[in-house]
């Protein structure tokens, strides 16, 4: 007989409740009416509506700055798999001369406090022609995404044993047909992680993003600020689309579920 | 075994020149900009190290670093038992894992900006839920005034924000270890308690290193949910550093100064994180349970 009450159960239902609350929150605010948000505290909305969602469907600037953002995300995601699996290789098959110390060097550039960095960012990006552009946003995001991808990458590569390196060699493979046709199958699940994982700060990150953009490549997390109407927040809009921002996520979450739950030990940096 | 090749480098280059340009260049600026005053439409003065000897004596600074250096500590003190303990509630195998994989990883997928906005709704004292609760167990909670509910409550919305993290690289890290381990200790008549200490923990260690170093270095950015849920008060309770950087920078127009506090707010999270990084990827390293490459 399996008791229910045991006190891992107990933990993880407060800890669900905890998680779950602020996001039923979310849920019912962006069926409110906003007068409704403002003025009751009922769980459930009393007069339920669509037209928070129907505002974002409907206005061009609400669809347009979704797919901005979706373009930056993406090739953020493939800017950073190009540049991090070679490099995660070199750590995972080498020892070289200060490897242990530039991998510290590489997770250090994530620390760049926002509101300083951002007018060198703007500077740079404008004199380089790229100002307001995906290609802009996406590569100050590998600022984030490249030395996580990096680790990442490494910890599967380095499960994988050399044997099947040098066996290849043997058997008469140049190293690009190696590393395409033998080596990548063999960490797919680990390009899934950290596309994942890159796809997690990209998504998200406002501050670049608004610094880096102003009309063609506006991102939704900007749009979402600027839904300051005449009397404040556009409360449940602003709700609407925060649950709208979760559906790519989650179904990003759902594909690599099988990878996460066979687990990673990530890199011996 | 690995080899020795310091032809390695080659590979790195792609990812070295992607990053320099988003490192080095302005960081560079930066650096230019804390050595001079810095007025604008009138120009530049050179300053040299006054800008730094003005955010040293800052009282401003010092309160702001102590309250970001006690709301880092605490965070991780919360966020890291927590993740892990809800890493090893979660189900292994099947739908239920599946569905709380998806579930845990909800937080991390809301804008900032949304996270600051819902618990604000959240808690206001006249619409919110939380205040209408604690007033049923007879306590006036309110945000705009009490500084202990305002501080706890920004640190629950940053637990409840980050915790998933680090659930879910714990979780990974937790499926990655295999039964044998188990095992052996089941055989050795270890107890659970001493298992998780001397099976699971060490095995978690990567894991858990990236994960801390992360929560640590993003926990000195946290501005936008603060400024949205609290605004950095009352008072000054929750505004931490970065509170401080946007006021003078983007408020005040200060970029010298502003400039040379990022600079020594790199300088602070480096060594510290460079400490995390030394204790972490060396302890246990020697022992004899740790088996293997983790």
């Amino acid at each position: 007989m399996r008791r229910v009450f045991t006190p891992r159960n107990v933990l993880m239902a407060v800890y669900l409740i905890f998680l779950a609350a602020p996001l039923l929150w979310m849920l019912s605010m962006s069926f409110k009416p906003n007068a409704e948000i403002l003025e009751t505290r009922a769980l459930f909305p009393q007069t339920p509506t669509l037209e928070n969602y129907a505002e974002i469907f409907t206005q061009p600037a609400w669809r347009e700055s979704f797919v901005n953002s979706l373009i930056y995300v993406a090739m953020n995601v493939v800017i950073t798999l190009i540049v991090a699996i070679p490099a995660a290789y070199a750590f995972s098959r080498y020892t070289f001369r200060g490897d242990r110390h530039l991998f510290f060097w590489l997770l250090t550039n994530r620390m760049a406090p926002g509101a300083v960095f951002l007018l060198p960012f703007f500077q740079l990006y404008s004199n380089i022609g790229l100002f307001d552009t995906h290609l802009a946003v996406a590569l100050a995001h590998t600022l984030f995404s490249v030395p996580l991808a990096i680790w990442i990458l490494e910890g599967f590569m380095s499960g994988i044993p050399m044997e099947i390196d040098e066996t290849a060699y043997v058997d008469g493979y140049s190293f690009p047909r190696f590393f395409y046709r033998i080596f990548m199958p063999l960490i797919g699940p680990g390009i899934g992680v950290a596309a994942f994982f890159s796809f997690l700060f990209s998504w998200v990150e406002l501050l670049f993003a608004r610094t880096l953009t102003s009309t063609a490549a506006k991102p939704i997390v900007v749009q979402l600020s600027r839904s300051l109407g005449a009397e404040g927040w556009d409360w449940g809009v602003i709700a609407a689309a925060g649950v709208l921002m979760i559906v790519p996520g989650a179904l990003l979450i759902y594909f690599v579920r099988d990878y996460l739950a066979k687990g990673f030990a990530l890199g011996r940096v | 075994m690995k080899r020795v090749d310091q032809r390695a480098w080659l590979f790195l280059i792609p990812a070295l020149v992607v990053l320099s340009l988003n490192a080095f260049i302005p960081l560079m600026t930066v650096v230019n900009y804390s050595v001079q005053d810095i007025l604008p439409g009138l120009g530049a003065v050179w300053v040299g190290f006054d800008n730094f000897e003005n955010v040293l004596r800052d009282p401003s600074f010092r309160g702001a670093l102590t309250r970001q250096l006690g709301f880092s500590a605490l965070i991780l003190l919360i966020q890291v038992p927590l993740g892990i303990l809800v890493a090893l509630g979660m189900p292994k195998k099947g739908w239920p894992a599946t569905a709380a994989l998806v579930t845990i990883g909800l937080p991390l997928l809301i804008p900032w900006n949304v996270v600051g906005i819902i618990w604000r709704v959240f808690t206001r004292s006249d619409i919110g839920i939380v205040p209408f609760l604690f007033d049923r167990f007879g306590y006036v909670y309110n945000i705009a005034n009490s500084p202990a509910d305002a501080y706890w409550t920004v640190v629950m919305m940053d637990v409840w924000h980050w915790t998933p993290l680090i659930a879910l690289l714990a979780y990974s890290g937790l499926n990655a270890i295999p039964d044998a381990f188990y095992q052996a200790a089941r055989i050795d008549g270890a107890t659970r308690w001493r298992t998780f200490w001397v099976v699971t923990l060490p095995r978690l260690r990567n894991v858990l290193t990236i994960g801390i170093l992360l929560r640590f270095m993003d926990s000195f950015r946290i501005y936008i949910e603060i400024s949205l849920l609290t605004g950095g008060g009352p008072g000054r309770t929750t505004a931490f550093v970065s509170d401080l950087l946007v006021n003078r920078a983007v408020g005040g127009f200060e970029f010298g100064y502003a400039a040379a506090l990022s600079l020594i707010y790199f300088f602070i999270i480096i060594v510290i994180s460079y400490l995390f990084f030394l204790v972490l990827t060396n302890v246990g390293t020697s022992s004899q349970m740790q088996g293997g490459d983790a």
